[in-house]
């Protein structure tokens, strides 16, 4: 028999590299398409909003409470980073419950040498590629509309992929602990729409009520949204930057372990 | 005797292959209040098909995924290929091979890369997972399929697929999660035949199953498991010699209570069963049997004479039928 040709000893630290090859092939089939949505919709968007419902705002004199600038530049920023939320959400819901539930591949996985933790990390991974690229074709497009101000405005893109993983490691923990699918309607309705329309991306918090005002604050968009929008304009506030960057991490952070935690429990009863 | 330890020492510390690959001992599984698995012995040694045979619920797949080391034993021990499942999970299933009760395969995929993702989990390298993805299609009678979506294959051409991946690492001990349950005759004996190749060329089988005939024709020995606990463990035949008579002769009367009939007839086997529309009387001869039932002047609609089989040992230990 040939049982030495068996595989090798599975080292620790490999095991999630060795799940490239199939992230990387679930990535071939979808990434095209996704490229020209993510390009075609934000045209459509600073088009709409920015452009043509810019110049009402702006001819109404709003500049003052938009921090002195046109409204094209105020929401730009804000929905790159709306769009990669979305993203994160589309990327940590659906797909997540189908390789638990439907497809059942996380089973297949975890009947290898990977653990539970290798397969959220290499899941992460894909994830944070999709995104990547969300953040960075959204950006081009900034340039393209001449919202960008260089170089601050590089680090939209990283910035743009931490929030899109704040939101990530969250709801892939949710996913992997919800039994059915309607779950993910319900958040969507309560949670990613109201998030998407009152996290500071198309006017200021400021101009909420006072208790919806905090409420949106602790929302990691609403960090995200002031991060990015600063970095974009190259007017960072540094200080404050550092506590939206170390914010959104802790979500990421909480979110992986909860993640962690849900994933071992589902697959592993 | 000699040579073998000098060739041991030259080749530096080599492990003592392993002869249990599988050994539990009152191994158990609770899903909180429910106890699926209820305390089983079992060993399977090296190069043989042991199996599980078992009505739904029996416990059968919960005792396949703690061997599997993916779900933990909730008491009990057990070791697989001489590792403890808990502590060394990734070694462990490094060397098995793992055909689970559903496909799991991956829709998105190709047939041929959802073998070479797979292979490469076991760290193998593309160019070695490529060799033997295209040898176990050709294995499994699927090269013609190796760009299909698996979305568009039948239920037996999935089940074929999943057994070549689980062979993609070339596994010492290959678990079989109930492999021919859904699929039509045909597909079953083929996947049969695929199986007697793998245990002829000396893999390990262990499988489970809910059809008597598959354990029959696969296994060199078994275990029979209800309710979480083994009833009675050999070989097909030692079983069968055990707990049933060499023929049965299977009498359908047209009547609503056969048990009244039944009742007439314990003098003609060693044993008498009343199912809701038959009566089965086991004996050393059936055809004599038969004989007896028609001098007695009662008119059986239908009589069959056959062979015990494990279907007639299960219904011994259980007082019911597999199928149930
Ligand atoms: N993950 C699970 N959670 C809760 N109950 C389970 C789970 N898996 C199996 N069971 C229950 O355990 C019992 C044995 O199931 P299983 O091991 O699948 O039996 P078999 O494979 O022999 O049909 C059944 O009552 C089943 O409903
Ligand atoms: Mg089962």
């Amino acid at each position: 028999m040939s049982t030495a040709t068996a595989s090798r000893p599975p080292a620790p630290t490999g095991l999630v590299w060795r799940q490239f090859d199939h992230w990387r092939a679930r990535w071939r089939r979808t990434w095209r398409g996704s490229a020209i949505t993510n390009f075609v919709l934000p045209v459509l968007y600073l088009l709409a909003m920015g452009v043509g419902l810019g110049a009402y705002v702006d001819s109404g004199g709003a500049r003052a409470s938009l921090g002195g600038t046109d409204y094209l530049d105020f929401i730009a920023p804000g929905l790159l980073a709306t769009a990669v939320m979305q993203n994160a959400v589309g990327a940590s819901t659906w797909p997540v419950m189908g390789a638990i539930k439907w497809d059942k591949t996380y089973h297949a996985m975890i009947a290898t040498p990977l653990r539970t933790r290798d397969i959220l990390i290499g899941n992460l991974g894909l994830i944070a590629a999709r995104l990547t690229l969300t953040a960075a074709v959204f950006w081009v497009v900034l340039v393209i509309f001449g919202v960008a101000v260089l170089p601050w405005a590089v680090l939209a893109v990283p910035a743009g992929v931490l929030v899109g993983l704040a939101h990530s490691t969250p709801l892939f923990a949710f996913a992997a602990w919800l039994e059915r699918e309607t779950g993910f309607m319900l958040f969507y309705r309560i949670g990613v729409v109201p998030m998407f329309l009152f996290s500071g991306a198309f006017f200021p918090v400021s101009q909420l009520p006072d208790p919806l005002e905090w409420l949106a604050q602790v929302m990691p968009l609403y960090h995200g949204v002031e991060l990015v929008r600063g970095l974009t304009l190259g007017t960072p506030d540094l200080l404050a930057d550092l506590g939206h960057v170390a914010y959104l991490a802790l979500w990421c952070g909480v979110g992986f372990l909860l993640a962690d935690r849900a994933l071992a429990r589902r697959l592993g009863g | 005797m000699g040579a073998q330890s000098v060739e041991q020492a030259a080749a530096g510390p080599v492990e003592a292959p392993v002869e249990a690959l599988v050994e539990a001992r009152n191994l158990r599984k609770s899903y909180g209040a429910l106890e699926a698995v209820r305390g089983i012995d079992v060993t399977v040694r090296r190069g043989e098909a042991f199996g599980f045979l078992g009505p739904n619920g029996a416990g059968k797949s919960s005792t396949m995924r703690m061997i599997a080391a993916v779900s933990p034993a909730s008491g009990g021990s057990l070791r697989v290929l001489g590792m403890d499942p808990g502590a060394e999970g990734p070694a462990i299933r490094s060397r098995l091979g793992v055909c689970p009760q559903d496909n799991t395969l991956d829709s998105e995929l190709t047939v041929r890369e959802n073998l070479l993702v797979y292979g490469r989990f076991f760290g193998l390298s593309r160019a070695e997972v490529a060799r033997r993805a295209d040898e176990l299609l050709r294995f499994v009678q699927l090269t013609d399929k190796a760009g299909s979506r698996v979305d568009d294959l039948s239920g037996g051409l999935k089940r074929r697929l999943t057994v070549a991946r689980s062979l993609i690492n070339n596994p010492e001990l290959l678990i079989l999660d109930e492999p021919t349950t859904g699929l039509d005759p045909q597909a079953r004996h083929l996947l049969w035949d695929r199986l007697f190749r793998l245990k002829q060329q000396g893999t390990t089988l262990l499988l489970t199953t809910h059809y008597m005939d598959e354990a029959e024709q696969l296994c060199d020995r078994l275990v029979i498991i209800d309710e979480g606990v083994i009833v009675a463990e050999g070989s097909p035949a030692q079983l069968i010699r055990d707990h049933s008579s060499r023929e049965v002769c299977e009498l359908r009367f047209g009547v609503d209570d056969h048990a009244g009939v039944a009742a007439r007839l314990h003098h003609l086997g060693e044993r008498v069963e009343v199912l809701p529309d038959r009566v089965l009387v086991y004996a050393e001869d059936g055809e004599a049997v038969a004989a007896a039932v028609h001098e007695m002047g009662l008119s059986a609609r239908s009589t069959l004479v056959r062979r015990s089989t494990l279907e007639d040992v299960f219904l011994r230990l259980t007082g019911r039928s597999l199928a149930d």
